[in-house]
């Protein structure tokens, strides 16, 4: 960008000389105030605890860490989480974009308001979405009596229950990757596709597809996140039996409040590498996938 | 809005039927279940459940934990926005990872990360513990979590908005000869204050329905570090749902509103750009 402000010498200067060029100069006021206040803020609230986490966690040692992370019911508990959140993510990523293209592309009357309720599981407590969901899939519940009677299933206080409670917190980070994407979309690609002779299969397949694909995985990302990380939704779905189905969070929880603050620490550690090792992963098979796309 | 060209009827209406039928399970009948099992007892029960002394300690402590977190991150949060929307200095990117760690985070983790600061046992525990001063197991600690776990939501709703009007306006007040504090009243607030708005209520929801952060530094200790959701809690594992119904009922017309007045500043911001 250049200005006319970009080749006024600096009024005012840092007292400190970086060797870099710190800031661009601008004569807009007010960057030393907000720029350390914002600094000291994230510093007191965020860098600190966690940096508390990451140096409490190393005072137990790589043995330490390794001995707790290992021990079978925690090893249980990453089981349980990571194929629980993996099926509510890729049930989110399916769905999520069946109801983002109804928002977007079929005309219903009243999608305002259904458009208003996908965010309400970010509106609501999870405390309050918890209770709900456990009453409507328990063995007495609405779904839970109906899956019970014709399909011999249970839903509530089983792994499903935990699947169940991931979907639903999931869902609003889906719709709102993948809507937008196909909002931006031109119908014109798809009736030049059209019009070349390409059937409507194809074209979802071939244009549709590739344009909106890159969006349902960050969709499908943020949903596994969510899901690996959620506590309140689930703990009163989940039936919690160690072993069983005992979600990680719910397990440094339990921790927490037999007060083993080093186990605690030492899962808690366990399972934010995982997810960042995971998100990493994703986001590696995203620009794969995103070049390969735009490759072609 | 792109129309639909591509699918057939029976297809659009393959679609319509999957998208209402997901959004209907998952989305209204839960707002259904929670109206029918907290009014089941009638009108009279359900003032009862909301009237009663243990209650109304539980909202006042989330009323006041909402009303100092809210506005400690609106600052926050109009500051970072003008520091990275406005001037380009090297770190920004390193500003806003650190700014969206809060969601990133998971609220069990957030809670942790407290209690090893100010914990018994924490970095600061032994000083404040000279002083009298309890954090954890009370309501500093309460607050403190979730002054975390709300941090990123004004921030992030005005960083875009801030970005996207460049600095033409604010530097045409400047040349003008307004004040730094006068260009930022007159014509960077009035610009954003649909979203501003929007951030305080995402922000205040979420403050007002933290749990999983809270129930790790509460200490569950009622009528003094019981909030809102953590009664529910309670009164859910003493089988009195109708209760735990009732309060959650407040929360429903809580999210109504959050998600109306989302609508409406959303709405807002698409008409004007």
């Amino acid at each position: 960008m250049t200005r006319f402000t970009d080749h006024m010498p600096p009024k005012f200067s840092f007292k400190i000389k970086f060797k870099f060029k710190f800031k661009e100069y601008s004569v807009i006021p007010g960057f030393p105030l907000s720029f350390s206040y914002s600094l000291i803020y994230l510093a007191l609230f965020v860098i600190l605890p966690l940096f508390v986490l990451i140096v409490k966690g190393s005072e137990l040692g790589l043995s330490g860490l390794l001995r707790e992370i290992f021990d079978l019911r925690t090893l249980l508990s990453f089981k349980l989480s990571l194929l629980t959140a993996l099926v509510a993510a890729l049930t989110n990523a399916c769905f999520g974009t069946i109801v983002a293209w109804f928002l977007v592309r079929t005309p219903f009357p009243g999608k305002k308001i259904f458009d208003a309720l996908i965010d309400l599981p970010l509106a609501l407590p999870t405390a309050v979405s918890g209770i709900v969901l456990t009453v409507i899939y328990a063995p007495s519940g609405v779904i839970g009596n109906f899956f019970l009677k014709h399909f011999q299933i249970k839903i509530a206080f089983t792994p499903l229950g935990i699947i169940v409670a991931m979907i639903f917190v999931g869902i609003p980070l889906v719709v709102r990757t993948v809507g937008p994407v196909l909002m931006s979309m031109e119908s014109e690609l798809e009736e030049v596709a059209l019009s070349l002779g390409a059937n409507k299969w194809q074209v979802f397949i071939k244009v549709i597809l590739p344009t909106i694909f890159p969006s349902i995985i960050t969709g499908f990302t943020l949903a596994f996140a969510r899901a690996l990380g959620e506590f309140g939704t689930i703990i009163f779905i989940a039936g919690n039996m160690p072993m069983k189905t005992e979600i990680t969070a719910l397990l440094v929880y339990t921790k927490l409040e037999q007060h083993d603050v080093a186990s605690a620490t030492a899962i808690a550690l366990g399972m934010l590498l995982l997810s960042f090792l995971l998100l990493l992963l994703i986001n590696l098979f995203q620009s794969w996938t995103s070049k390969k796309v735009t490759g072609v | 809005m792109p129309m639909n060209t591509l699918a057939s009827k029976a297809a659009n209406a393959m679609i319509t039927l999957v998208a209402l039928s997901f959004i209907f399970l998952f989305l209204i009948l839960p707002i259904l279940v929670i109206l029918q099992q907290g009014f089941s007892e009638g009108v009279v029960a359900w003032w009862q459940n909301i009237s009663d002394e243990e209650t109304l300690l539980a909202l006042r402590l989330t009323l006041t934990v909402a009303a100092i977190a809210v506005p400690l991150n609106l600052l926050f949060g109009i500051m970072i926005a003008w520091t990275i929307a406005k001037f380009q200095f090297r770190g920004r990117e390193l500003l806003l990872t650190l700014i969206d760690l809060p969601l990133a985070i998971p609220p069990i983790i957030s809670g942790l990360m407290y209690v090893l600061l100010f914990g018994i046992y924490g970095w600061f525990g032994a000083f404040f513990n000279n002083y009298d001063v309890q954090i954890i197991y009370a309501v500093p600690g309460i607050i403190l979590v979730t002054i975390f776990v709300t941090l990123p939501y004004v921030a992030r709703e005005l960083i875009p908005l801030l970005s996207k009007q460049g600095t033409e306006e604010e530097l045409a007040a400047i040349s003008l000869g307004a004040s730094g504090l006068q260009t930022f009243w007159r014509v960077t607030l009035p610009n954003v204050k649909w979203g501003i708005l929007h951030g305080i209520i995402l922000c205040n929801a979420r403050a007002m329905g933290e749990f999983g952060a809270v129930a790790v530094v509460s200490g569950h200790i009622r009528g003094e570090t019981n909030t809102l959701p953590l009664h529910i809690e309670i009164l859910y594992n003493e089988y009195n749902f109708v209760a735990a119904f009732a309060i959650s009922s407040l929360f429903v017309s809580l999210a109504t509103i959050t998600l109306l007045l989302k609508g409406m500043s959303s709405e807002h911001h698409s008409k004007k750009h």
